[in-house]
């Protein structure tokens, strides 16, 4: 199991505001790695700086043998990185249809349909809903397409920055089912959750972070057991 | 009749108000900024036509065609030397930038042109269609106004709908940063569309000087207040709303001067302005989005 992902020594600001403080991690082929902590620790800052919306002031990102760092964001996703950003951030105005089809942007227009039959298999939903405007779905509807739309580029490594935000109990479920089938079908997944029960019950390995600092790393079974985070965490 | 004829110039001046209106409305849309200099860019539109026509002998079209050109390298120039730099900047930065750049090229104009007017050649000459024994009157120029209007219209509309750049734009023009996670260059598709708003203001620069023939380097600045004033009332943003807040603008402005004053009608269209966005804070084709949870 090689690290698909390193992240090493990365230190990112909002002007004065330091938000993560020297963070490394790392994320092997085939893992389900989560990065778990507390409103405002830092875990979105660290998801947007490996996806290039952000920059880190030092250190390195490294995926598949690549330095990130090198590449403009809009480069970054055709390398097979992609993200379902925090509040999902789908095209409102667009189409269920089109908003796929945006995920797509760096794909060939030949294997399209294929990639969309894909996501309508996973969820149905959307196809129900393949021409309605996207302002108009519900919250977990919403989700789905914004996972969709990551799904349209191949990603090799999918990250997911609180994809269970505000939905219902049901619908969370239904989205770790997800999460658990693309991780069999191949994918690796780097999520990032408040939710840190669920998160660690499907997660291969994890890292808890505080204030911008990673405090404790374990695989999700030693974390989930563990006191200290059972404190913290996980209400008791 | 004759509210007839008022109606018809109403529609070709809204028709240029609504291609000028569309080059703000586009770029607002997508850069989230007011550029001011827009105006301008119709003025030295006109002159490189006026040039090409007048002084160079070239048929009108490859007059219209240097003119587009022209404007659209101009706009890109524009963009990439006062606006890239400022892309992190507080938005009252880039307007006040913008404001800068529309008097530099007013004042580039006075220098390279001087404040003499030029008479401007019609495009298409100074022909007209009479009906109803002379009682309506319909020129050439408002013709072919009102036509370039629906042809632009027409392409703009299926440009943002069916093409790989378009649908970059709306991407863009909704939210960058999702944009850039699917790909998309977002420095890029800002230069294209001040390039498509630009060439769209060297048209619609030939077209009001071929109807109102007097150039002079402030040519643009009144138009130019007049078809933001448009964007805003159809909604800035949307690009139906450039064409329906242009064309009633045209209308209202026209009728105000016939049938009310015309030193007061500027008074009464900015007077509907306010109206409209006092009901509709939006514009009447803005939308206001609300997010789901
Ligand atoms: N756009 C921003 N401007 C300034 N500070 C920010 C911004 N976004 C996040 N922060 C700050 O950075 C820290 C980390 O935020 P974030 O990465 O969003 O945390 P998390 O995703 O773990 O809730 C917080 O203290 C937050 O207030
Ligand atoms: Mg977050």
């Amino acid at each position: 199991m090689a690290p698909i992902l390193k992240v090493e020594d990365i230190n990112v600001y909002y002007g004065s505001i330091h938000a993560v403080k020297g963070v490394s991690f790392e994320v092997n082929e085939g893992e389900i790695v989560t990065l778990i902590g507390a409103n405002g620790a830092g875990k979105s800052t660290t998801l947007n700086t490996i996806s290039g919306l952000l920059h880190s002031k030092t250190g390195s990102i490294t995926f598949m043998d690549e330095h990130l760092s090198r590449f403009p964001c809009h480069k970054i996703v055709s390398k097979g990185l992609a993200m379902v950003p925090e509040g999902r951030r789908i095209f409102l105005q667009m189409t269920v249809q089109e908003n796929l089809e945006m995920g797509a942007f760096t794909q060939g227009k030949a294997g399209i349909d294929a990639d969309l039959d894909h996501v309508f298999s996973l969820f149905p939903r959307l196809e129900e809903r393949r021409r309605q405007v996207a302002g108009t779905l519900s919250g977990g509807e919403q989700q789905m397409l914004a996972m969709g739309r990551a799904l349209m580029s191949h990603p090799k490594l999918l990250m997911l920055d609180e994809p269970s935000m505000g939905l219902a109990p049901i619908l969370v479920e239904q989205i770790f089912e997800i999460i658990q089938e693309l991780h069999k079908a191949g994918t690796t997944i780097l999520l990032v959750e408040q939710n840190a029960q669920a998160a660690l019950s499907v997660a291969d390995r994890g890292y808890v972070l505080e204030t911008g600092r990673i405090v404790t790393s374990g695989t999700g079974h030693e974390l989930l057991e563990s006191p200290a985070i059972k404190k913290a965490y996980l209400g008791g | 009749m004759t509210f007839l004829n008022f109606l018809i110039s109403g529609i070709s001046l809204g028709s240029i108000y609504a291609i000028i209106a569309l080059g703000y409305t586009m770029v607002y849309g997508i850069a989230k900024m007011l550029n001011f200099a827009h105006g301008d860019v119709i003025m030295v539109g006109a002159y490189i036509c006026f040039y090409a026509v007048s002084r160079f002998s070239l048929p009108p079209l490859a007059g219209v065609v240097l003119a587009m050109l022209v404007c659209t390298v101009l706009g890109m120039l524009v963009e990439r030397l006062a606006y890239k730099p400022l892309r992190a900047a507080p938005s009252l930065a880039v307007l006040i930038t913008a404001i800068g750049v529309s008097y530099f090229l007013q004042n580039t104009a006075l220098l390279l042109w001087s404040s003499n007017p030029k008479v401007f050649p019609s495009v298409v000459g100074n022909g007209k269609i009479e009906m109803f024994g002379g009682q309506l009157t319909i020129s050439h120029v408002t013709i072919v106004t009102i036509a370039a209007c629906v042809i632009i219209m027409l392409a703009l509309t299926w440009f943002t709908g069916n093409t790989r750049m378009g649908k970059a734009m709306r991407a863009c023009s909704e939210d960058k940063g999702a944009a850039q996670l699917m790909g998309i260059n977002v420095n890029a598709t800002i230069s294209m569309t001040f390039a498509i708003g630009s060439g769209l203001a060297a048209i619609a620069g030939v077209l009001l000087c071929s109807a109102y023939p007097t150039l002079v380097p402030t040519t643009g600045s009144m138009p130019g207040i007049k078809a933001f004033t448009a964007a805003v009332f159809g909604g800035i943003g949307s690009i139906p709303g450039a064409l329906l807040g242009g064309l009633l603008l045209g209308v209202i402005e026209i009728f105000a001067k016939a049938y009310i004053s015309t030193q007061l009608s500027d008074a009464v269209v900015f007077a509907v302005l306010i109206v409209v966005l006092l009901v509709k804070p939006a514009g009447l084709l803005g939308k206001q989005i609300h997010e789901k949870v």
